[in-house]
């Protein structure tokens, strides 16, 4: 199948194409690093690598969810479930991500009860009808899906229910890439912005990254034209000695954001003073829980949360692929013990982690794999 | 979880001003749109829809054009329709 032949617009991503190649100037290299997940899978599923010339890189960036949750939170979540009366719920996409003893499906089969919701919302009716049950809320994700969190929350509170609660593990994405910037080595030109985290946060906060970094961002759509359009707008401003936050996005993202969002999460959430993300390391301020004032909601105060720190597994590289450091067929365990069907990193898990999206997409990468394993 | 899923708003709350019923692809579900509620949500509005909330109002050309592009990605798609055909929000 050519997944290339799929999207809208042949024409106008063929004169895209033109235009990138034109704006390259001679014998430069350019790195640019695309942060969501949802366009890495873009990337891949569309093959857009071959729509760029070889002086132009994507690296893939930290912005998948459930890739950034490291073991320790799995395993503590899995010995919240494992209290007595207790139904714990979260995307699907936690389902099948490896903690130190396995995941919530292997604590389903020992006896737990973890369900996966569309919304947070959909645990809420879980708790209405379980009145005898503790319902608690695995919450994960960027500043996307924590006003959802937040609201959820105010809801509850507002019912009185109160066998709810939540479970936050909400990350915030300009920590991300700073630690990114900070890290030795990563020479990148630009940045493919977040496009629904945007809608949110609106596009004033990563300011310091053209300012204090000399990095030019566009905030992207989803869609291949998008992300070819925003890869042109970030070489033009390069090519203009330019270095700035814009917004190719507009039809969905505002650049003030959704304040309303925003004010939700504040009034139910506040900064962690660190937190440790999957082959990332601790993030200072990096992260958000539940305020004081909700801590009837709070599944940490609630439950014994052990909070043990585990060591990522030596042969897993996530940590590396997350900061593009590595592509996903460098790691040693791609595609051979780590697939989606038996994942090892969380990469692999998510259909927006990169490795996966290499593993279902990658026409020449399969290729690659090869090639590396040979060397 | 992370796709953004354009609907199309064909009711608005009875006594829930923060609820509406919106139909993507043919799938009708509740979703919750309190967080753009000071804009006014009115059936025919498009909106973008993550997790259960709208996020932000589409215009509705780039909404249909969006929607199609989504139709024909395949898998992740249809895991987010039958997660959402699967939602209880009330
Ligand atoms: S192949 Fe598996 S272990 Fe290696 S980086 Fe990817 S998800 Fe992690």
């Amino acid at each position: 199948m050519r997944f290339v032949d799929e999207f809208r617009d042949q024409e106008k991503a063929r004169a895209l194409a033109a235009d990138i190649a034109a704006l390259c100037e001679p014998r430069r290299q350019y790195k640019f690093m695309e942060v969501c997940g949802g366009h890495t899978h873009t990337i891949y599923k569309h093959g857009l690598e071959d729509y760029l010339p070889e002086a132009v890189t994507m690296v893939h960036g930290p912005g998948c969810p459930v890739c950034v949750i490291p073991m320790g939170r799995v395993d503590d979540a899995i010995s919240i479930a494992r209290q007595e009366d207790v139904i714990m719920t979260s995307f699907g996409d936690m389902m099948r991500v490896p903690g130190s003893r396995g995941s919530f499906l292997d604590s389903n089969a020992a006896g737990s009860d973890i369900r996966m919701v569309y919304s947070p919302l959909d645990s809420l009716k879980i708790a209405r009808d379980n009145p005898a049950k503790r319902v608690v809320f695995m919450a994960i994700g960027f500043e996307t899906t924590a006003p959802s969190t937040a609201m959820t929350l105010l809801r509850a509170s507002d019912e009185g229910l109160g066998n709810f609660s939540v479970f936050c593990n909400h990350v915030l994405v300009n920590p991300a890439i700073k630690a990114i910037l900070g890290s030795p080595g990563m020479a990148l030109d630009g940045f493919v912005g977040p496009g629904h985290v945007t809608t949110v946060i609106g596009c004033e906060p990563y300011g310091w990254i053209a300012k204090d970094y000399r990095k030019p961002l566009v905030v992207s759509g989803f869609e291949p034209l998008d992300i070819l359009q925003s890869v042109r707008m970030l070489l033009l401003q390069l090519r203009e000695g330019r270095c700035q936050v814009e917004n190719q996005y507009t039809r969905a993202v505002a650049w003030e954001g959704n304040p309303r969002a925003r004010a939700v999460i504040d009034e139910v959430m506040e900064l962690r003073p660190t937190f440790e993300w999957r082959g990332l390391g601790s993030i200072p301020r990096s992260a958000l829980r539940l305020k004081e004032k909700y801590a009837a909601f709070d599944a940490e105060r609630l439950f014994d949360v052990p909070g043990v720190r585990v060591a990522d597994p030596k042969a897993c590289q996530c940590g590396e692929v997350l900061k593009g450091a590595i592509k996903p067929w460098e790691c040693k365990v791609f595609g051979t013990a780590c697939t989606p069907e038996t994942p090892i990193g969380t990469c692999m898990v998510s259909s927006e982690g990169a490795c996966a999206a290499y593993y279902n997409f990658g026409r020449f990468d399969r290729r690659k794999v090869r090639e590396a394993s040979r060397v | 979880m992370c796709l953004g899923i354009p609907g199309e708003v064909v009711e608005v709350g009875a006594g829930r001003p923060d609820l509406a019923k919106v139909d993507v692809s043919g799938v009708r579900r509740v979703v919750n749109i309190g967080l753009i509620e000071e804009e006014g949500v009115r059936p025919g509005d498009w909106v973008l829809i993550h997790v259960g909330f709208a996020l932000s109002k589409l215009d509705e050309e780039e909404a249909r054009l969006t929607l199609s592009y989504l139709e024909q990605i395949g898998q992740a798609y249809e895991d987010e329709l039958k997660a959402l055909s699967r939602s209880e929000i009330e």
